[in-house]
């Protein structure tokens, strides 16, 4: 499953969804809601990239 | 005396004072500020941060009173942001470029994109630590606090702290520590969270209750502005735990401009019905109070007030300068609610609502348009506004 990095340093991992925001572990980057943001720095979806493995 | 100075055995303030400076990207600093930077005398001679770049020459004559630059073996930055990294590149090249620059990781990213340079970078993350003779640093990443790359170094065996922008104060005096200043400090420190840190309260929350289970003691916090509190670090400790947590106090900040005088009468008016409920009331222009000064007193308030007549269809600018500065900062737990006057086309309440929305406050009321001048019954109407914020900020605080 793919891993995404804010500009922040932040990463989201699809293993461990985003608990505190009510992302279940197991959702992918792309069935993240839109209004998801960085659970760090705020930063919208769209300025993540994909981190290559 | 101020630096050079040592303030614990072997470990000096070496950091500069920028009595000029107005205007910090944004944030009014009447009193100027300073850079501060700490310089460690041990079996590896270590520097803390550094300046603003043109401050690059007076911090070396500071560390030439104390050993030759060349002398120094370590540098760490705690925050890469340029008014403590600017001088970085002239450091280093006095004091050797293949010196090891200690920075976490993000840090490490941001240094190399502001100077295009490949020092010899020493990557640290939470938990590592560095021994330099007598005494060890530990490092804490301090991630959004205020910047991706934050981070705290620990002296150990002295228990001082290092904690870059966090607990610091937008002061340039002939003080060096909290005991020489007074209370004043405190209003200082609360500006600066307001403007700087309060965006981030969770996370400063967070931190504290990391260094509570840590059990750390401090016998000093030595921030990278202002004044270094020795005398009492658990004050400001305190203090962030008390802002950070954004509880509301009985004050309605009334934010406004005015163009024909008609909003300052609602304003006003609306202010009045704020203190009949017996809370108080801090009433702002928008051009005479700078938006950093406003954004102090909306951090501890309960309820807020915003006033802008509609000019071409649309908000005041300086409303406008004001709202998308306080939005940014993410203050919470208040009520609030807008009026204003308008000639024609009346835009500017439903405009400020979204705003508001937008600060996900709590809205009491659709809010107040008068055309031009409000007269005796507007003004009542104002009143009520006013009453009915200071109840409901009454009943949240
Ligand atoms: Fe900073
Ligand atoms: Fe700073």
């Amino acid at each position: 499953m793919n891993q995404y990095e804010c500009p922040c340093g932040y990463v989201y991992d699809p293993r461990t969804g985003d608990y505190e925001n009510g992302i279940e572990a197991g959702t992918v980057f792309e069935d993240l809601p839109d209004e998801w943001v960085c659970p760090l720095c705020e930063a919208e979806k769209e300025f993540f990239e994909l981190i290559d493995e | 005396m101020y630096n050079p100075l040592e303030i614990a055995a072997n470990i000096f303030s070496v950091g500069c004072r920028d009595w000029d400076i107005r205007d910090f990207h944004g944030y009014s600093t009447y009193e100027g500020t300073t850079y501060n930077a700490y310089l460690i005398k041990d079996e590896k001679n270590v520097l803390i941060d550094t300046v603003k770049d043109e401050f690059a020459d007076e911090l070396l004559e500071n560390i030439g009173k104390i050993m030759d630059p060349s002398e120094i073996d370590i540098v760490i930055s705690n925050h890469t942001e340029m008014d403590h990294s600017g001088s970085i590149p002239k450091i280093l090249h006095r004091i050797g470029e293949d010196t090891p620059l200690y920075c976490s990781k993000m840090g490490h990213k941001n240094l190399k994109s502001h100077f295009n340079r490949d020092y010899n970078y020493k990557v640290v993350q939470s938990g590592d630590e560095l021994s330099i003779g007598k005494r060890t640093f530990s490092f804490l990443e301090t991630k959004m606090l205020h910047w991706p790359d934050s981070m705290f170094s620990y002296l150990k065996e002295d228990a001082i702290l290092f904690s870059s922008d966090a607990f610091g104060q937008h002061i340039a005096s002939d003080a060096v520590y909290d005991d020489e200043i007074g209370d004043e400090v405190m209003s200082h420190a609360k500006k600066y969270y307001a403007n700087i840190l309060l965006a981030y309260s969770g996370r400063v929350q967070k931190l504290l209750q990391t260094v509570t289970d840590a059990g750390l003691k401090f016998n000093m916090i030595c921030p990278d502005h202002g004044i270094i509190w020795r005398d009492d670090p658990s004050a400001i400790i305190s203090a962030y735990d008390k802002w950070s947590r954004q509880e509301p106090s009985k004050k309605v900040v009334v934010i406004f401009d005015t163009m024909w005088k008609s909003t300052a009468k609602m304003a006003k008016a609306v202010a009045k019905g704020v203190e009949d409920e017996n809370v108080s009331v801090r009433l702002m222009n928008t051009r005479k109070w700078h938006r950093s000064d406003i954004m102090t007193e909306v951090m501890d308030a309960g309820g807020i007030a915003v006033g802008s007549p509609t000019l071409n269809n649309g908000i005041f600018p300086v409303v406008a300068d004001v709202l998308t500065y306080i939005k940014g900062l993410r203050p919470e737990n208040k009520v609030a609610a807008a009026f204003g006057s308008y000639g024609w086309s009346g835009e500017a309440v439903k405009i400020l609502n979204r705003e508001l929305e937008q600060m996900k406050l709590d809205i009491i009321d659709e809010g107040l348009n008068v055309q031009y001048v409000p007269d005796k019954n507007n003004l009542e109407k104002c009143i009520d506004l006013g009453r009915k914020l200071g109840k409901k900020v009454t009943e949240i605080c």
